[in-house]
């Protein structure tokens, strides 16, 4: 039985784990698919207090992995596919085991939303992608699509202008989205264009890998790579019954208290306003002290 | 038994029996999971499978050859021939089916 699992390492998690850990908690995180969450998917973090230059998203997560070990947190590679709130002890079952904790504090964050457009399914992984940091390599000297306008797309855009021969960016505004300072740079980057007031209608292909989009203006664009950037859904998918969520998925908290007794939650899987790492981060740290103070009063 | 082989000993590799192949990176999260998922259940389910990694990190081409646009991804080869695939994250039990299918 262990006294608090936290579910996720993205900012939340890992600053949940670096509080409990200097609490003498001995937290027990559990990685999640993607370990490091959201940051190590961002090529430069610019946003993130404390770096002067930019640092690439996997060196500050494998840093602040690093800082919560050294305070005395555990790690896990799983990914939790249930839980079971109701009895005394909170229940949790992963793709590798199972485990029962004391207390909980989810920070799984959120994952890449899909477009659900014709051709989507069949091409993704095979052309399609929400990860320009992961699988721009396999893009190099070809031309690709980034779809969206915020922060993400921006950020994909820039990181796929080195990489790629073109970069066409598809957005359904006639303005980005996204940091001024980001999108100043993309408007000047000289082999990436915008199509405006656009939206991909599908995803077209020769059966076996994406060939290309065919545009809302009637345009078929010739692509080998299309990058998937129009927003993140939170990732509580295996939360439903256990704790109290919103219309959109979002766990409902008060000062990171769940509606499920010694259960916690932090970060973007619990924030549907911000989606900031540095408000993640701060939210995992006010999740550990509450959590600390429910094993305290004997929760 | 887990190996890690490039573009160099790749066909030796695979030459013969069932082998399966992980494409990864350092830098790709998802390969840390997938990494895992073979090391904790695929390898003790299965002692005698060579399970071989391919850092896609100069061997490109060699992810290219196999038709690779994302990873982590899989490929079992039985005696040199590519027999399956998996795309993304795969789960142990679909993994271990597919090699005792091979």
């Amino acid at each position: 039985m262990e006294d608090l699992v936290i579910v996720g390492s993205g900012p939340a998690g890992l600053a949940a784990a670096i509080y409990a850990a200097r609490a003498g908690l001995r937290p027990l995180v559990v990685e999640g698919m993607l370990a490091g969450g959201q940051l190590t998917q961002t090529h430069e973090v610019e946003n993130y207090p404390g770096f002067a230059d930019p640092i690439v998203g996997l060196d500050l997560m494998t840093a602040m992995r690093a800082q919560a070990e050294r305070a005395g947190a555990r790690f896990e590679m799983d990914e939790i596919s249930s839980v079971d709130f109701s009895g005394d002890d909170r229940k949790l079952v992963g793709m590798m085991g199972e485990m029962s904790s004391r207390a909980v504090i989810v920070a799984t964050g959120a994952g890449a939303k899909w477009t659900d457009l014709p051709g989507e399914a069949k091409y993704k992984n095979h052309g399609i992608s929400a990860c320009a940091v992961c699988d721009g390599a396999f893009f190099r000297g070809r031309d690709v699509a980034v779809i969206g306008g915020g922060d993400t797309a921006l950020g994909d855009a820039l990181y796929l202008s080195r990489i790629a021969k073109s970069v066409t960016v598809i957005h359904r505004r006639d303005a980005f989205r996204g940091a001024k300072a980001l999108s100043d740079r993309v408007l000047a980057a000289p082999n990436v264009t915008v199509a405006w007031n656009t939206t991909v209608k599908s995803f077209d292909g020769d059966g076996s890998s994406l060939t290309g989009l065919s545009l809302s203006d009637g345009r078929t664009l010739p692509v080998s790579g299309a990058f998937v950037a129009i927003g993140h859904r939170p990732q509580t998918d295996f939360l439903r019954g256990a704790v109290e969520l919103d219309e959109a998925g979002y766990v409902v908290v008060d000062r990171t208290r769940t509606s499920a007794k010694g259960v916690f939650a932090a970060g973007d899987c619990a924030d549907p306003l911000y989606k900031q790492a540095v408000i993640a981060a701060g939210a995992g740290a006010q999740a550990a002290i509450e959590a600390q103070r429910y094993l305290q009063e004997g929760g | 038994m887990i190996v890690d082989v490039t573009e160099k000993d790749f066909d030796a590799t695979v030459a013969k029996g069932v082998v399966l192949v992980d494409f990864w990176a350092t830098w790709c999260g998802p390969c840390r999971m997938q990494g895992a998922i073979l090391e904790q259940k695929v390898a003790p389910a299965k002692p005698d499978l060579t399970i071989a990694k391919v850092d896609i990190d100069g061997n490109v081409a060699l992810a290219q050859k196999f038709g690779i646009m994302s990873i982590p991804a899989l490929r079992i080869f039985k005696d040199g021939n590519l027999v399956a695939s998996f795309d993304g994250v795969t789960k142990p039990e679909e993994i271990i089916a597919a090699v005792e299918q091979a």
